[in-house]
């Protein structure tokens, strides 16, 4: 249950960029390999935002799918965990790993 | 007038583009240029509960030829860190409570009372989990997953963003393999180019080969 640990996080960044302006929108970007259910984070953001300014806040979730560069056949693309669809170990992760606040909307 | 809220105040749209993360991975920067300054080698060891991490230690400590320290973390109980000071290592036990993973500011507190003398060998044993742990950067130099055998063969398969960012693998239980159905070569398959010891830390086979590996640290 690390998503309480990454909400506490988002909020504490977007409350201190926000000011004293009220939050109404959070956007995250959030990789595939990173392990973070968005259930849970959706309801770890409603708990972390409760009587802060991003109380009420709507949360999106933009998801990066794995994708890899395979050093035995040289595929350039999606992977499945750690392996590519060739079945080989051997890959140079590009992305899935992102866990970025992307965007806020304030007022 | 807003549109979306009604509240009577413009809206405004900012751009952040930065890491959630940002703040751990800021005291982990700073945990590591300290280990630095102290030439202490952290090495963080993560598994699932049960993987034999802890009987791993104390094995290592026995023998080990350098000073070393070890920070334990547990949801609950200092049990662990009581079996490595039997050892006559130094240790402290973290509580993470409803924490699932230690953090870079958890480690950098535990440091302070700790104290290691400069020059150890660190080793932070993190709490038993295969997910949450992969996120937290604490400075460390090396990551270590340990998987036993009895957890079987599809562990890399199954949790890829802890094994991804393994820089060594330690399969553990390796007496026990003629009673299981764990397949070495196969795990190996999976793990592709990182580096795997396999070794019983109750027997010893294997040992050796992970303290070499330690002292290149």
């Amino acid at each position: 249950m690390h998503e309480l640990a990454i909400a506490q996080s988002v909020v504490e960044a977007v409350c201190t960029r926000a000011g004293d302006r009220r939050v109404h929108r959070v956007t995250l970007r959030i990789g595939a390999l990173t392990a973070v259910v968005p259930e849970a984070m959706s309801f770890s953001f409603d708990l972390a935002t409760e009587g802060t300014l991003a109380a009420g806040a709507r949360l999106e979730m933009v998801a990066v799918p794995a994708a890899g560069q395979c050093r035995t056949c040289g595929h350039h693309g999606p992977i499945h965990g750690l392996l590519c669809p060739c079945g080989s170990a051997d890959v140079d992760v590009t992305a899935g790993r992102e866990l970025q606040i992307v965007s806020m909307e304030v007022s | 007038m807003c549109a979306t809220c009604g509240c009577g105040h413009p809206h405004e749209e900012i751009t952040l583009e930065q890491k959630v993360l940002a703040r751990n991975d800021h005291l982990a920067a700073h945990n590591r240029d300290w280990f630095a300054s102290r030439s202490l080698r952290v090495i963080n060891l993560m598994s699932s509960p049960g993987s034999g991490k802890t009987t791993l230690l104390e094995r290592t400590l026995r023998t080990f030829p350098g000073p070393a320290a070890v920070i334990e973390g547990d949801q609950e109980t200092a049990l662990d860190a009581d079996r490595i000071r039997a050892t006559g290592v130094p240790a402290v036990q973290v509580n993470t409570g409803a924490g699932c993973h230690l953090d870079a500011a958890m480690v950098r507190d535990a440091v302070e009372r700790l104290d290691p003398v400069p020059g150890s060998w660190l080793f932070v044993e993190n709490v038993g989990n295969l997910v949450c742990p992969a996120l937290f950067d604490l400075g460390e130099a090396a990551r270590v997953v340990v998987v036993s055998v009895t957890e079987g063969t599809d562990k890399p398969l199954k949790y890829p963003a802890m094994f991804a960012a393994a820089d060594l693998v330690v399969v553990n239980k390796l007496d026990l393999l003629p009673y299981v159905d764990f397949d070495l070569d196969l795990c190996r398959k999976y793990l592709g180019p990182r580096e795997v010891l396999a070794l019983s830390a109750t027997r010893g086979d294997g040992v050796d080969a992970w303290l070499d590996w330690l002292l290149t640290k």
